[in-house]
């Protein structure tokens, strides 16, 4: 049983995580990306398509990743190249996203899936209670984890890591120390939209196996929502994401007992979860403030 | 969060229905308007492809426009009263939540025609229709109770509206005339549409020992999770044999075109009034999938069971009791159609409190 609960949280956790890194290290340069909806539901519709299209899902994986990119520039060219609102941009990346990816995929609705194979490595997989847990996942999971240690990596031990928060913190100094704040940032947003559409992908292809409309249903406000809560530490991604799942998939346990309490309370949980816990960690206001990028959501005009 | 995220879709969905709603004056304009994305392959799928069915019938006599993925409640009566304005004849609004902002509209244009689906409140312009899936639902009990080897069904469920609570009732009906102990677990999701929470849940509720899954929400998720668990479930709203070829018993299908044309057709004629048809398995608007993945036994059953209902037998017959025990309907007697649509209440046996 508790076996069963921990591997359906790791599936609720997974794309939210995946998409909250991303989305992460687009806000370290100082990229406010309100798009990562769009660009989840534009990678799960890629993923499926190319999936079913190709009979391979880890072709999907890699075409969810490739449409993320794609609809992550066209935010970047408007807000860093023609220096539109990032917010407004945002919104309406979000927009784009669910309309046009309702469109593409119209053809493949009703249309039966294939899911995504997880590791089974003899000896391993079969050990029991962490056995599947372990080593019985799918290749997504296994990278959301290597993305963050990757990304917490990078941000704090990497020269190239200590650029990108240099951008992301002042923007107007990195750029007279000869940095190109707008190149920077052009790769920040694209790794942000690689991860939310690996995120829309691990949906369409591991989640459930299908397409339909708007079936992010939202998580990519969750994984917004989560950057923040993690106070722009990786590690504290990972906590956000599986609280947030773990909480989703307990009080549907909860439900299924039969305890009696309001189901529209227990709906509310993981949201209220994650409000008590980010007021818990934001106590120190100061690391809070440190970790934020001062330039976050600041267009930049280079003066020469 | 979630509200910025409605409120997102329902801008784009009224991008999206400006582009369909292209318009030729003389033609009479029908107009739908949905909860979910049309691409749901569930609730909103159907009603779309009931307004397809009105424009193959009917051809250049109509066109016909729709707005997807507008939230249910207050924020709805924009959609409407748009609707109303760009002279649309008829307005379908196909989801419960409608019921107050499209009656509020239905007053304020006396001279358009509205209907209604699966709610209780009537204008003289505003129509309702439904259809009675409780029907299927008894069927669905009656498979469940006789496949299950655990006398135990998980139900996944949206929201605690009447539609609901009937559905939930009827399968528990079905249910108990094979076995009077058979029991279901109970999981609201809160949500009409979330693939990723539907397969949450039924996988919840394989966890607790359920073998078979129950839903009355729209996605494919939870079927699919009932195939790859090798145990069994029943579709919604559409045949989703496709997506579990091993694992789907029936499902409960939606055919709202029949409806659909004749009240166009009627608007057309100039005949139109505000009905209240309640239309099932007998008139073609619901009806079962192929029984599959079932013993011959439960099959024949499952099909005496739908001929009995064609031939007018209401699965809401008394003697019925409620959770407390209280005998709601003598022996014989038939609930009357108002107390099914106002349901809020559960039949015994039912352990699950109703949220109110």
């Amino acid at each position: 049983m508790l076996e069963a609960i921990i591997l359906t949280i790791i599936t609720a956790a997974t794309p939210l995580l995946l998409a909250a890194i991303g989305e992460l290290v687009a806000e370290k340069s100082g990229v406010l990306n309100l798009g990562v909806e769009g660009m989840m539901v534009m990678g799960a519709v890629a993923g499926f398509a190319v999936t079913v299209s190709t009979g391979s899902p880890l072709m999907g994986v890699v075409g969810g990743a490739v449409a993320g990119v794609l609809v992550s520039l066209i935010f970047a060219f408007v807000t860093l190249t023609l220096v539109a609102n990032q917010v407004a941009s945002g919104l309406a990346l979000t927009l784009f996203g669910l309309g046009l990816s309702g469109l593409l995929g119209e053809s493949f609705v009703g249309q039966p899936g294939i899911k995504l194979a997880s590791l089974d490595i003899p000896g391993l997989t079969t050990l029991p209670v962490v056995g599947k847990i372990v080593f019985g996942q799918d290749i997504l999971v296994y990278l959301s984890f290597a993305a963050v240690f990757g990304v917490a990596w990078f941000l704090n031990r990497t020269r190239a890591g200590l650029i990108l928060r240099a951008v992301g913190d002042n923007h107007a100094s990195a750029h007279a120390l000869g940095y190109s704040v707008i190149g920077v940032r052009y790769l920040a947003v694209m790794f942000g939209g690689a991860m939310a559409g690996l995120g829309g992908a691990y949906m369409s292809i591991a989640y459930t196996p299908l397409w339909v409309e708007n079936m992010t249903a939202g998580r990519g406000w969750i994984a917004l929502a989560l950057v923040v809560f993690a106070s722009w530490m990786p590690w504290r991604a990972v906590i956000g994401a599986y609280l947030f799942g773990a909480v989703t998939v307990l009080q549907f346990h909860a439900q299924a007992l039969g305890i009696g309490f309001p189901p529209q309370f227990l709906s509310m949980l993981p949201y209220l979860a994650t409000v008590i816990v980010l007021v818990a960690i934001s106590g120190n206001r100061r690391a809070t403030l440190f970790n934020t990028p001062s330039s976050l959501g600041k267009s930049f005009v280079p003066d020469r | 969060m979630k509200k910025l995220a409605l409120l997102a879709g329902t801008a784009l969905a009224l991008a999206v229905g400006a582009v369909s709603g292209a318009s030729a004056a003389d033609k009479l304009k029908a107009c739908w308007v949905y909860t979910g994305p049309i691409g749901d392959f569930g609730y909103s799928y159907q009603h779309d492809q009931g307004r397809l069915a009105v424009e193959k019938e009917l051809g250049d006599k109509v066109e016909t426009a729709y707005v997807e993925n507008v939230a249910e409640g207050p924020d709805a009566e924009r959609v409407f009263e748009r609707f109303a304005r760009e002279g649309c004849g008829i307005v379908f609004g196909t989801s419960f939540g409608f019921m107050d902002p499209e009656l509020k509209v239905a007053k304020k244009f006396p001279d358009v025609k509205f209907e209604h689906a699966t709610g209780y409140k009537s204008a003289p312009n505003m129509g309702l229709y439904n259809a009675r899936f409780y029907e299927g639902r008894y069927i669905l009990g009656q498979i469940a109770a006789k496949e299950s080897k655990k006398a135990l069904a998980g139900y996944i469920v949206s929201f605690p509206i009447p539609e609901v609570v009937m559905g939930i009732n009827a399968f528990m009906l079905g249910a108990q005339s094979i076995n009077p102990d058979f029991k279901i677990k109970i999981v609201w999701v809160n949500s009409w549409f979330d693939p990723g929470k539907e397969a949450d849940a039924a996988k919840a509720l394989f966890d607790q020992g359920a073998d078979i899954v129950v839903q009355h929400t729209d996605s494919t998720a939870a079927i699919q999770v009932a195939e790859e668990r090798g145990l069994k479930g029943f579709g919604q709203s559409s045949d989703m044999i496709k997506f579990a070829p091993k694992a789907q018993m029936s499902a409960i299908v939606d055919d709202w075109g029949p409806h659909y044309i004749k009240s166009v057709k009627a608007v057309l004629d100039g005949t139109w009034k505000a009905g209240d048809v309640w239309e099932g398995i007998k008139d073609g608007t619901v009806h079962m999938a192929d029984y599959a993945n079932m013993s011959d036994e439960t099959k024949k059953l499952a099909e005496e069971t739908e001929a009995k209902i064609v031939g007018g037998w209401n699965p809401f017959t008394g003697p019925i009791a409620d959770q407390d025990g209280k005998e709601r309907y003598a022996a014989g007697v038939v609930a009357p159609d108002g107390d099914l649509l106002g349901m809020n209440w559960y039949v015994k046996g039912v352990d699950d409190k109703l949220p109110q």
